[in-house]
């Protein structure tokens, strides 16, 4: 009786220092993952941030009422070598898939007009472009290099994150990955 | 487990040094010593009591006060080869690209910081074994802790006033000796403790003076002080608890706060102001002389902006909540954030004003201003005459490997150039030429795309003047943990003051059962000559056998050793 009284008091123990060592380990384990001071980034999976734009032509653009297409949402500058070696494919992609239920938005990162109405000029481009006037649209999506384009599918969700140039091929085959089916 | 039993009946746990009733040596150690080690009062520790599982070898291993302290000298030596170079953070190049990183270090501090960048150090208080370095720490306090605080509760909580006389010989204060009437002087004593501000409790012949016994919770508070203190620091990881970015803010610009969502900041000027040597700051007159010029303020000029109820990033629907002053060290708050101060850059271009004049007469047609944050398409200057904006470059390459590249660098406007359209009554097919800052005019074709023929041009852009702003470098903080700190800091430092200023003091006097004589223990955890000051206090109106601090002899005898 007494044997058994301490055998299951020696248990019991273990089984609280086993729950706390355990604990200490999980807290230890989820604060490697954490970094004090830096916002937790946007990754695949969550919801893209809702924001609304004027684009050159003065339409308004809500990202909430894209919802069941597709939407390729590109960051650029004018300035940015890569950023313009893309934007050639991304209009000739854009002929294809613009009828397949696939936007673009080009958000220009806070130049002025005229230079992004030249640029767009020159460059020929026929997607919406609209200027991200006091970077709100570019911090909610805490967009650091240029360019950097968030692929964004019917369903509202963020299924890819490039944060690089993309050469045709790679335009294309993000587009059909966010095509509606 | 099995239980030690002591003879006067109470039953130990396993490990146990000193009964926790009566106080005498259980353990052989314990028997053999003459004065015997009070710590934890020789307690069983849980730790050194279970050895089986895996379990029980992680918790004792942070239960040992050695490993602790290894993990706390590892932590300050490690801590201290951070600080030998730059962390990564804190260097002019930007973080996120390792290249650069690893070439800094390598150019600025040779081999040596070769290594450092390859073995991590560049960044070692994110790294991960730093994390669980510190993390080690928290466990080793709270494990090693609770091993011994509840241990030390019970054995002070089930103490017997009268103790076994092995356990009074083996006291560093220990006297014996014949009393007149020793019933009488346990009596007196008790009385004589209790005017001391001491708890008397009398028993079977036997006294117990105790004093401060709260005193012996001090290290265990402080370290509960700690370890608010460490879930602070780890709360800063999680979102939304703890922000430190930075903004550069143009005057007349308004910008979407970083890591402040849905706020805005616009900067109505920034003052930078000296002191004068003039007026009213002429008592500083020599102070400003040797230094040449000291500033007496940086301020920015703000209002704060916020997006109005249910508004969209990127829609500008915006309300205004306040404007403020901000001046070093007076940080704009709201919302849990502030604002601060920290840089300034003056003098950006911000406009350019040019005049269309005639080569050959050189008549004005008029001046009009660019600004270059928003430049317009087309300047009227009168009647058929105009000036339009083909494209602008804010910072223009120009010629770059022996080819005239028409392209920007950056988006600021370090170099601006224009194409310039220029049409008047005599040319209304208009001219155009290329136009960069502190250099001559090309005037070139531009309107055929690619080819950029020189041409003579009837009319010219001269320019006249140019604009300024100034930039202030702000930073954004918020940091939710900060009163949890304090609450921490305050806790430690109570736990501090409590095993510092007070120390637990106990005196045993009681009547040898056998001889009649009386016999007289004291023990306290630090500050002996206080203890001894007050049995002497009470020793002079009552009876007491004489006793001697055997720590003291000691001492004695090493220092006569030290004589000859």
């Amino acid at each position: 009786m007494n044997n058994e009284r301490k055998a299951n008091k020696k248990k019991k123990r273990s089984i609280i220092r086993g729950v706390a060592l355990a604990i200490f380990a999980i807290v230890i384990l989820v604060s490697l993952t954490l970094t004090p001071g830096k916002q937790k980034g946007l990754k695949p999976g969550d919801m893209a941030p809702d924001f609304e734009l004027v684009d050159l032509d003065g339409n308004t653009h809500r990202l909430s009422d894209y919802r069941g297409e597709g939407v390729f949402l590109n960051f650029w500058g004018t300035w940015c070598a890569p950023c313009k070696r893309e934007m050639p494919f991304m209009e000739k992609q854009y002929q294809t898939f613009k009828d397949e239920g696939v936007h673009i938005l080009a958000v220009n990162v806070k130049e002025s007009d005229l230079k992004v109405d030249s640029f767009r000029r020159s460059y020929q481009l026929s997607f919406p472009i609209a200027i991200d006037k006091t970077e709100a649209v570019k911090d909610a999506y805490q967009i650091k290099p240029l360019p950097t384009t968030i692929l964004i599918d019917p369903d509202g969700k963020i299924v890819e994150i490039v944060q690089d140039e993309m050469n045709e091929l790679e335009i294309k085959n993000y587009m059909e990955m966010i095509q509606p089916k | 487990m099995s239980k030690i039993k002591c003879q006067c009946g109470h039953e130990n746990p396993e490990g146990t040094q000193l009964c926790e009733a009566c106080g005498r040596p259980l353990s052989e150690e314990a028997k053999k010593s003459d004065i015997v080690d009070m710590r934890y009062e020789g307690s069983a520790r849980r730790s050194k009591t279970y050895t089986t599982s895996i379990v029980d070898k992680v918790w004792n291993f942070f239960s040992s006060v050695t490993v602790g302290v290894w993990i706390i000298v590892i932590l300050l030596v490690t801590s201290a080869i951070g600080t030998l170079l730059p962390q990564r953070f804190n260097i002019d190049v930007p973080p996120n690209i390792e290249a650069q990183v690893a070439e800094y270090y390598e150019k600025h501090y040779g081999i040596f910081g070769k290594v450092y960048y390859t073995l991590g150090l560049d960044n070692m208080y994110s790294s991960w074994w730093f994390k669980i370095l510190v993390g080690m720490l928290g466990v080793s306090i709270i494990i090693a802790s609770v091993d011994r605080v509840v241990p030390l509760y019970k054995s002070l909580k089930r103490q017997r006033t009268r103790r076994h006389a092995s356990f009074m010989k083996r006291q560093r204060l220990f006297g014996a000796g014949p009393v007149d009437d020793p019933d009488e002087s346990i009596e007196q004593a008790g009385e004589a403790f209790k005017k001391l501000k001491y708890n008397v409790k009398i028993e079977n012949d036997a006294m117990l003076a105790e004093k401060n016994r709260f005193s012996r919770w001090g290290p265990y508070v402080n370290h509960t002080g700690l370890i608010i203190f460490l879930v602070g620091v780890l709360l800063r990881g999680l979102p939304g608890w703890y922000v430190d970015e930075a903004m550069w803010l143009r005057e007349g610009e308004r910008k979407s706060i970083p890591g402040a969502q849905g706020y805005y900041l616009e900067s109505k000027g920034f003052t930078l102001e000296n002191y004068d040597v003039e007026g009213e700051d002429k008592v500083f007159e020599d102070a400003i002389e040797r230094a040449g010029s000291v500033v007496k303020n940086y301020q920015t000029d703000v209002v704060l902006y916020k997006d109005k109820e249910g508004a969209l990033p990127g829609s500008e629907d915006l309300e205004k909540v306040k404007e403020y002053e901000i001046v070093v060290n007076k940080p704009l708050t709201f919302d849990g954030y502030s604002i601060f101060q920290m840089e300034y850059r003056l003098d950006e271009l911000s406009g350019m004003t040019f005049a269309l004049v005639n080569k050959g007469s050189t008549d004005s047609l008029g001046e009009f201003t660019i600004d270059l944050t928003a430049p317009e398409r087309k300047y009227e200057l009168g009647e058929g005459t105009y000036v339009q904006i083909l494209d602008y470059f804010p910072d223009f390459i120009g010629t770059r490997n022996g080819k005239m590249e028409l392209d920007t660098a950056t988006p600021v406007p370090n170099n601006p150039a224009f194409i310039f359209k220029l049409v008047t009554p005599e040319t209304p097919e208009g001219e155009t030429s290329l136009v960069e800052i502190g250099k001559p005019a090309l005037e070139i074709d531009v309107t055929d795309k690619g080819t950029l023929d020189i041409v003579e041009n009837d009319y010219q852009v001269k320019f006249l003047a140019a604009d300024t702003h100034d930039m202030s470098g702000l930073t954004i903080r918020k940091d939710k943990t900060l009163y949890l700190l304090l609450v921490g800091g305050i806790i430690f430092m109570i736990g501090v003051a409590q095993g510092s200023y007070w120390q637990h003091r106990r005196v045993w006097i009681q009547k040898d059962e056998k001889t009649g004589e009386l016999l007289l223990a004291g023990h306290t955890n630090k500050n002996w000559f206080s203890l001894r000051k007050d049995i002497d206090e009470v020793a002079e109106t009552v009876p007491l056998p004489s006793y001697e601090d055997r720590a003291d002899q000691e001492d004695k005898k090493e220092k006569k050793g030290d004589d000859n």
